[in-house]
């Protein structure tokens, strides 16, 4: 008796691309899937040769959705050619950056949308096997994912000679079982080989040496959903969709103390302040905004003051935050800085894999001490101690998750400093009414 | 007492390892799909997939001890997991959890002594648009308030027995 409901929000300013089928009864059938556009992207791609596939998607400026960004064509570009061992292709949802739950309403409501992403890189990698790694929690999307992949074996999307043309290639569902640190690629390959979820040494590449040591591509969810409208309306199109450099659009988690919460698909570039006002209705109850997490936990904050900012990767790189996995959670005046960056400590510390001291330390010392200062024991020092501890993991981890826990917390310590002073001088938080007893 | 592994099991584990050129690739999904049918990793499962994959016993459980999901004893026949990360405690996610702690009157990973019910604090479980969020077993539930929450508990525990 689960009452999940719709996550979608509703906003003129949208523009469905990924979305477009979601509001169609019975959307995760081939047959729905079939009568709207369902796999035209790869009967186009079939017709065209590996390199004009891998040109396509490097025209339309499609950008890793995962949250680094990353360039998708240039990705696919750095596979090679010839490879003794089979390539693979790994579709990455194991969403659970907090803040992001886009992933989830991509594959429950339109999962041939990535199957059929799945087969085009496929075919443009000369690839034959590949891999859906969902996060164990979405356990139910399993079934979504393996009955269409059913309907895509008996209609001859998938299996040993896609719609007659003699290409191959199998798709099959993993699983995880809780690991935020599996989201990370060389992790996530680890634990697609049976092992513990630890990152491994880039160089090399997965792209080189991946699942197996084999050329492998890893893409999110929504980086593939994007592929077969590419394939169809062409690389030109899509850029245009977005703003520079930034192609598409892109689903937005509003989240936190925001009017109107949901998943919005907006074009690449929209502006922030529209966003949380016009989009999501601006803060609950009238309340006055205080920060943004713009792109999901791991992102530098923003505070009220950098919204008119335009939501794409080069504009938030350009404040030295990030675009991220989409999740936009928004954070009202009464919210207390401090508590929140202890609990987003929280969560790091307790994903830190463990591979990697500067983390695995780290992330449990700034946890014990924000715990201690937000109770009401803080030390004058305490602050730069927290900074220092963060400067000392950043760029010293094998994967990003050490930079994901250093950067809030970095941006928190310097732009909101002034609560740290107010705890300091208080001996408790001044947003509870009474000091927090030590947990 | 022996936990037996059902014949659908078995065949499920079988399908899986049609799917990877490296068997051991089957283990977490074998470990998840074991665990959804017996509650938790037991020592016969451990010892079954050792058999199917050819693993020593050490290399399964080190495995095991890593992924949070994955537990060596059984949970309550309704897993209360509430989200109390950032989204989610900027609704109250973390007065939700309170809540389940005094109503059930049992702390974080622990279970009713009727084994109705556990309770777990997690983190972001993918449904920040709808916080505060929790799962029960694998179902989400949204928007929740204490009384939303009561009811929830109320109509489960009239199913549990």
């Amino acid at each position: 008796m689960s009452d999940y409901k719709n996550p979608m929000g509703e906003s003129p300013h949208q523009v469905p691309v990924l979305t477009k089928r979601f509001g169609i009864e019975n959307s995760a059938s081939i047959d729905v899937y079939l009568q709207h556009d369902g796999y035209k992207g790869l009967e186009k791609a079939l017709t065209m040769t590996s390199d004009q596939v891998i040109d396509e998607v490097k025209k339309s400026n499609l950008r890793g959705r995962g949250g680094a960004g990353f360039p998708t064509g240039m990705k696919w570009g750095f596979v090679p050619r010839q490879s003794p061992k089979p390539k693979y292709i790994v579709c990455n949802a194991d969403e659970s950056e907090p803040g992001t739950c886009k992933d989830r309403p991509l594959i429950e409501k339109d999962p041939h949308q990535l199957i059929e992403a799945c087969i085009i890189a496929g075919w443009a990698l000369e690839s034959h096997q590949g891999y859906i790694y969902v996060r164990g929690e979405y356990r139910y999307l399993i079934d979504i994912l393996d009955r269409a992949l059913g309907e895509a074996y008996s209609k001859g999307y998938l299996g040993d000679n896609i719609q007659g043309s003699g290409f191959k290639f199998n798709l099959y569902t993993h699983t995880g079982a809780g690991a935020y640190e599996c989201g990370e690629e060389t992790a996530l390959l680890n634990s697609l080989e049976g092992l513990r979820g630890f990152p491994r040494i880039k160089p090399p590449f997965p792209a080189i040496v991946g699942l197996y040591g084999a050329p492998t591509v890893v893409n999110n969810v929504e980086t593939l959903a994007n592929i077969p409208h590419i394939l169809l309306n062409g690389g030109e199109w899509f850029a245009k969709l977005g703003c520079e450099r930034n192609g598409g659009t892109r689903l937005f988690c509003l989240s936190g103390q925001i009017a109107r919460p949901g998943i919005y698909e907006l074009p690449m570039g929209f502006p922030l302040r529209k966003m949380i006002y016009e989009v999501g209705g601006g803060l609950r109850d009238g309340k006055k905004l205080k920060a943004v997490i713009p792109g999901g936990s791991s992102c530098p904050v923003l505070t009220a003051d950098e919204i008119d900012v335009p939501m794409d990767f080069d504009s938030l790189g350009k404040i030295k935050s990030m675009l991220g996995s989409g999740g936009v959670i928004v954070i009202d005046e009464d919210t207390c800085m401090v508590k929140l960056l202890q609990r987003i400590m929280q969560f790091y510390a307790h994903e830190s894999c463990g591979w990697c001291v500067p983390c695995r330390e780290g992330t449990a010392w700034i946890k014990k001490l924000l715990d201690r200062f937000h109770a009401g024991f803080g030390r004058p020092d305490d602050p730069d101690t927290v900074a220092d501890i963060a400067g000392n993991i950043m760029g010293k981890t094998l994967c990003p998750l050490g930079d994901a826990a250093a950067m809030p917390t970095l941006s928190i310590v310097s732009k909101f400093r002034h609560e740290f002073e107010e705890h300091l001088r208080l001996g408790a938080c001044p947003h509870e009414k009474a000091p927090a007893p030590v947990s | 007492m022996g936990t037996m592994i059902s014949q659908q099991l078995k065949e499920r584990f079988q399908t899986l390892l049609g799917r990877y050129p490296v068997k051991r690739s089957a283990l977490v999904p074998m470990l998840l799909f074991a665990q959804d049918e017996i509650g938790y990793v037991s020592e016969e499962i451990v010892e079954e997939i050792c058999r199917t994959l050819d693993l020593p016993r050490i290399e399964v459980i080190e495995v095991v001890s890593y992924y949070t999901m994955l537990r060596r004893k059984p949970a309550g026949k309704f897993h209360l997991q509430v989200c109390t990360n950032v989204s989610c405690m900027l609704l109250g996610g973390e007065s939700i959890y309170d809540h389940c702690r005094k109503r059930l009157g049992i702390e974080n990973k622990q279970t009713t002594s009727d084994g109705t019910f556990s309770l777990e604090e997690v983190e972001c479980i993918g449904a920040c648009v709808g916080a505060p969020a929790a799962q029960i077993n694998y179902d989400f539930y949204e928007n929740l308030t204490p009384e939303k929450i009561d009811r929830i508990i109320e109509s489960l525990t009239a199913q549990g027995k």
